[in-house]
């Protein structure tokens, strides 16, 4: 019980580590002069925002990963190369991904590009520009979207369940089938839910007040 | 052949710009020397801002030859560091970065892009901002500062790069009139230091008080040019004289 809810806690955390970055680095990219690189992004964005996320993890883990080789594990038998922790991680920082770099999209487009081109002129690069001045500006106005996806993010890790990641709804699962308390269970994982998104809610809504620019927006 | 003081610190031949149909600069050549101020005033639409905006390649040009220190600006092959090392510019909009402080809006840039040592860059960030009269105002946001104050953090912003050459784009034109004149004083400070200035104003008093040369531009040309005693006071062309009857 206590494993899956640390599973869970840590499969969150990954994916939303994962999905930011993706959504900065893909954001960075749909602003690339590249006409393919630009239609890469654009294609992934697609491809990962119109399938639903249960599809897009069976595929990974029944598709991608039986074609990946098999490694020796401890007792000598045959294991995937990635478990399905790893697949979860993988399909699901994807998933939020391509939220986030629509999301992150919406935040740079705010940003004026007089303020962009000031540091032009000041000789900054591309990438010094995106990193010091775009980025931090973007994140402001992104961050109550970010918000709601993240949350929605740390929601949609439940669905490692269908691969059986042990994760809280799985090993909650195995106790209600055990000891045929559902209906205390349903109610325990309501509230386990509700309590770990409030905390996230909560420091994501922290880090938005501290991040407030004195006498800006 | 190496550029040397003695030539013209930017020099500007034959130059042409259009935005897609637009024609916006129609063989605009003019010489500016070290040390120099000038002016280039004209009606809106005219060609002014986007002539200066071309000398530090934030807008790229079709044909002719932009020289700053004797660097082609007109070349694809551009050193756009180098270049912008040589030249400040100021804004109509401040453009400052509105997340840091007017003390990191002035030493971000010698840091990230000069690579001097922080300790040395706040050192002198803290002179500069003294030098346009914001002693006190190093941890304000530019959201706490009035559109004068913000406009000078802007300037020591540029001054901070160390640059030859500096370009003022219309920077009072935002401005409420109680401001402009702070601003006008700080950047007639830097003229009688000996900075070379490229100003775009529609301050004709400030024009006629601290330019060496004005140049007047319509549609894309320059129509008329002068020493601000000769210019204000005998125009030739009948363009310049509507112009100069409607706003003296």
């Amino acid at each position: 019980m206590i494993g899956g809810f640390f599973i869970t806690i840590k499969l969150s955390a990954v994916c939303l580590f994962f999905s930011v970055i993706i959504g900065v680095i893909g954001a960075w990219l749909q602003g690339s002069t590249f006409k393919w690189t630009r239609r890469f992004v654009n294609g992934y964005i697609q491809l990962f925002r119109n399938t639903p996320p249960l599809v897009q993890l069976y595929f990974f883990y029944f598709a991608i990963g039986t074609l990946l080789p098999t490694i020796e594990n401890d007792w000598g038998g045959e294991s995937p190369l990635l478990g399905s922790f790893a697949w979860a991680a993988i399909s699901l920082s994807f998933f939020a991904g391509a939220f986030n770099v629509e999301i992150f999209r919406s935040g740079i487009e705010a940003v004026p590009k007089s303020t962009t081109e000031a540091a032009e002129a000041l000789g900054y690069t591309k990438l010094q520009i995106y990193v010091s001045i775009t980025l931090p500006l973007a994140f402001r106005v992104a961050l109550p979207a970010l918000n709601n996806n993240l949350v929605n993010l740390v929601k949609t890790t439940t669905l490692a369940y269908a691969i059986a990641v042990p994760d809280l709804l799985y090993e909650s699962n195995q106790i209600w089938s055990d000891n045929v308390n559902v209906t205390e269970m349903m109610i325990f994982l309501l509230l386990a839910y509700f309590f770990l998104v409030g905390i996230l809610v909560a420091g994501m809504n922290r880090w938005e007040r501290s991040m407030k620019i004195p006498g800006y927006g | 052949m190496s550029w040397t003081p003695a030539d013209p610190m930017v020099s500007i031949n034959n130059v042409h710009k259009s935005f897609g149909e637009l024609k916006v600069l129609n063989g605009v050549s003019l010489d500016v020397m070290k040390g120099d101020v000038i002016c280039i005033i004209g009606p809106s639409g005219s060609g002014k801002s986007t002539l200066i905006r071309c000398v530090n390649a934030l807008n790229d040009i079709q044909q002719g030859s932009i020289l700053v220190e004797g660097q082609e600006v007109n070349d694809e092959k551009l050193n756009k560091l180098e270049l912008r090392k040589k030249v400040g510019m100021v804004f109509q909009q401040y453009n400052l970065f509105p997340h840091k402080t007017a003390l990191q809006n002035v030493m971000m840039a010698p840091i990230k892009v000069l690579k001097q040592n922080k300790a040395s860059a706040k050192t002198s960030a803290r002179a500069l901002l003294k030098k346009v009269r914001l002693e006190g105002k190093e941890d304000a946001y530019p959201g706490e500062l009035s559109g004068g104050q913000q406009q000078r953090v802007a300037i020591a912003r540029s001054l901070a790069m160390q640059p030859d050459v500096m370009l003022f784009d219309e920077v009072t034109a935002a401005l409420d009139p109680e401001t402009v004149g702070e601003v006008l004083q700080t950047i007639k400070d830097l003229a009688e230091e000996g900075m070379t200035c490229i100003l775009v104003t529609h301050e004709m008093g400030f024009a006629r008080e601290v330019a060496d040369h004005i140049y007047f531009t319509d549609r894309g040309v320059i129509v008329e040019h002068g020493p601000p005693e000769t210019f204000f006071k005998n125009a030739q062309d009948p363009r310049t004289q509507q112009f100069l009857s409607q706003i003296l």
